[in-house]
């Protein structure tokens, strides 16, 4: 549900969740990035971090510099004068993505599940247009939604062992490349030979909340050399700026 | 020879923190930092220092070389030996070259924050030099062997001197928190039989979080809700109704509901305490929370006083005895 007016949920009194609806929606996700960025272009005193999530903007802020009414005033008054229209995404990347069982270990699985091929999961993956909900779990864990239907997958009732580095996932509606190997519940129906999250490379992120995403499928050569180019600090995934 | 920190013995748990890694929780970055805040800054504040060693209940041996080096000391009421010899539990000492310092778990308190005046070689990672050791990043944690170098080092006190700061005193008052954010997941009766309740810090807890055990919590809505940002201190009630209470190294998001969150001047009250230890809460609103907030770090801004050790410092045999009783007296 996407709730006519913000939610304001105190989280402390340090931090306050301002909360647009109650499910993973992109209409409620534009939103929360839209205040995101117009907290971000100017920020009230006292307001230390934002952190955007599926449906509801996260504040960290100073007590003893803004109380917790001015600061909703402020946050009203940006989304009164803005509307509540959909924040454009900055950037489109797209990603190299490799949907060769090899790399893409629970592909035959899933198409068992969903009732498709191998193939066909492929090209439905590679063929939609994602947008970066939010990061979450794990540095350089990025979910992403727009999935296809066809591809939503119930999680599995107990995790399958840590994924490979760069896997790229598919649980429930959503997609997710997972930066660093972790158990997980989702399915692992490719890998992406970009680092999502590298320490040594600046900067360290390359995909920013509300970017736009699109995968390109590469077969399994193409995966080793740019995974080669890759781990030598290239970005192998290539970026438009769209603002 | 440059002036070096030895690290002889470290149990688990020994890190490097400092205030915290901010502004990258958009990317699912963990801020990590101390688990008790006031202890970290009356130990780094009192030194000259930028960050600290974090020890947990395993302690940790040091050892001086190069340089005598200005060493604080505060957190939890460990025990605290310079060469044998006891020292309060917050603490400003000369370290000099060859001297040791142990860090044992005393009286009370799980964590203490090891300062050493100057500037010490270790290159910030993100912004931050605080140890997430989870997600690897940061420092290692410390252990046996390993050896912190300086830039540069502060001058040392020429005598210890006992550290008397007020907000360093435990107390079993209430933790006090803020309800929400998610509040409206459980039926009154449940936040009543959560407010009510004696609880106990569970055996497994960490730097991530604090498991409490008492009755459990039941959710009147589901216990999963759509991933959402979390604070520290935010008490977290996963489906089997245990509580967990997300500490320094919680991960950036959460899809459990949220019942409450302990407000900013008590959560340094909660993370001293351990596991075994008992704990009750009172619901407060934001400006009472805020007052409390304000009042804390005022305390904190103005510092820990110093003092000469009572002479029952010098005689081992007392203090042995009566090592709390001797540090309370000190700060009245």
């Amino acid at each position: 549900m996407d709730y006519e007016t913000p939610r304001f949920l105190d989280c402390g009194e340090a931090a306050l969740s301002v909360e647009f609806g109650d499910s993973v929606d992109p209409a409620v996700n534009a939103r929360v990035l839209a205040l995101d960025e117009r907290l971000r272009a100017a920020p009230p005193a006292g307001l230390r971090e934002t952190t955007p999530t599926y449906r509801a903007l996260f504040l960290r802020y100073e007590p003893l510099e803004i109380s917790r009414a001015a600061l909703i005033a402020a946050i009203e008054a940006l989304i009164g004068t803005a509307g509540v229209e959909a924040a454009q995404p900055a950037a489109r990347w797209t990603i190299p993505c490799c949907y060769d069982p090899e790399f893409a270990e629970d592909i035959g699985e899933a198409a068992a599940l969903l009732g498709q091929t191998a193939h066909s999961i492929a090209q439905l993956h590679a063929g939609a247009d994602y947008r970066a909900y939010m990061y979450g779990f794990a540095p350089g864990w990025c979910y992403l939604g727009g999935l296809p239907q066809a591809l939503a997958i119930p999680r599995r009732v107990s995790p399958r062992g840590p994924t490979p580095p760069g896997a790229t996932l598919i649980g429930g509606a959503l997609s997710l490349i997972a930066a660093r190997p972790m158990p997980t519940g989702w399915y692992v129906v490719g890998r992406t030979p970009e680092r999502m999250f590298a320490l040594d490379r600046t900067p360290p992120f390359l995909v920013a909340p509300g970017d736009a995403v699109r995968f390109e499928p590469i077969d399994a050569k193409t995966f080793l050399a740019l995974d080669a180019r890759a781990c030598a600090g290239e970005t192998v995934a290539r970026q438009e700026t769209l603002l | 020879m440059s002036a070096r920190l030895l690290i002889e013995a470290a149990g688990p748990g020994v890190t490097i923190q400092d205030e915290g890694r901010f502004g990258l929780s958009r990317y699912g970055v963990t801020p990590a930092g101390p688990m008790d805040l006031g202890a970290y800054r009356a130990a780094t504040r009192a030194a000259g220092a930028d960050c600290a060693i974090e020890v947990s209940l395993g302690g940790v041996t040091l050892r001086a070389e190069g340089a005598t080096l200005c060493v604080a000391v505060a957190g939890g009421e460990f025990d605290i030996r310079l060469d044998g010899r006891p020292m309060p539990p917050a603490c400003l000492l000369p370290l000099a070259e060859g001297a040791r310092l142990a860090l044992r778990a005393g009286g009370s308190g799980a964590w203490c924050y090891v300062a050493v005046g100057g500037t010490l070689n270790l290159a910030p990672t993100l912004g931050s030099r605080a140890t997430h050791a989870r997600s690897g990043i940061g420092p290692k944690p410390l252990a046996a062997g390993d050896a912190l170098t300086l830039a540069e080092a502060a001058g040392a006190p020429l005598e210890p001197l006992a550290l008397a700061a007020p907000w360093l005193t435990s107390s079993d008052a209430p933790i006090r928190l803020v309800l929400g954010p998610q509040v409206d997941y459980f039926a009154s009766e449940e936040i009543e039989a959560f407010l009510s309740a004696r609880w106990r810090i569970g055996a497994r807890s960490d730097r991530m979080a604090y498991r409490l055990e008492g009755p459990a919590i039941r959710h009147w809505r589901g216990h999963d809700i759509v991933s959402d940002g979390v604070a520290m201190g935010a008490i977290q009630i996963p489906g089997d109704g245990a509580p967990l209470a997300l500490m320094a190294d919680r991960q950036p998001t959460g899809g459990y509901p949220k019942i409450a969150t302990i407000i900013g001047a008590d959560l340094g009250r909660l993370a001293q305490l351990r596991p075994g230890e008992d704990l009750s809460f009172r619901a407060v609103d934001w400006d009472e929370a805020v007052a409390a907030r304000r009042a804390y770090f005022a305390s904190i801004e103005a510092g820990a006083t110093r003092e000469p050790l009572g002479a029952e410092m010098t005689t081992e045999s007392l203090l042995a005895e009566n090592l709390v009783g001797g540090v309370v007296n000190a700060r009245d």
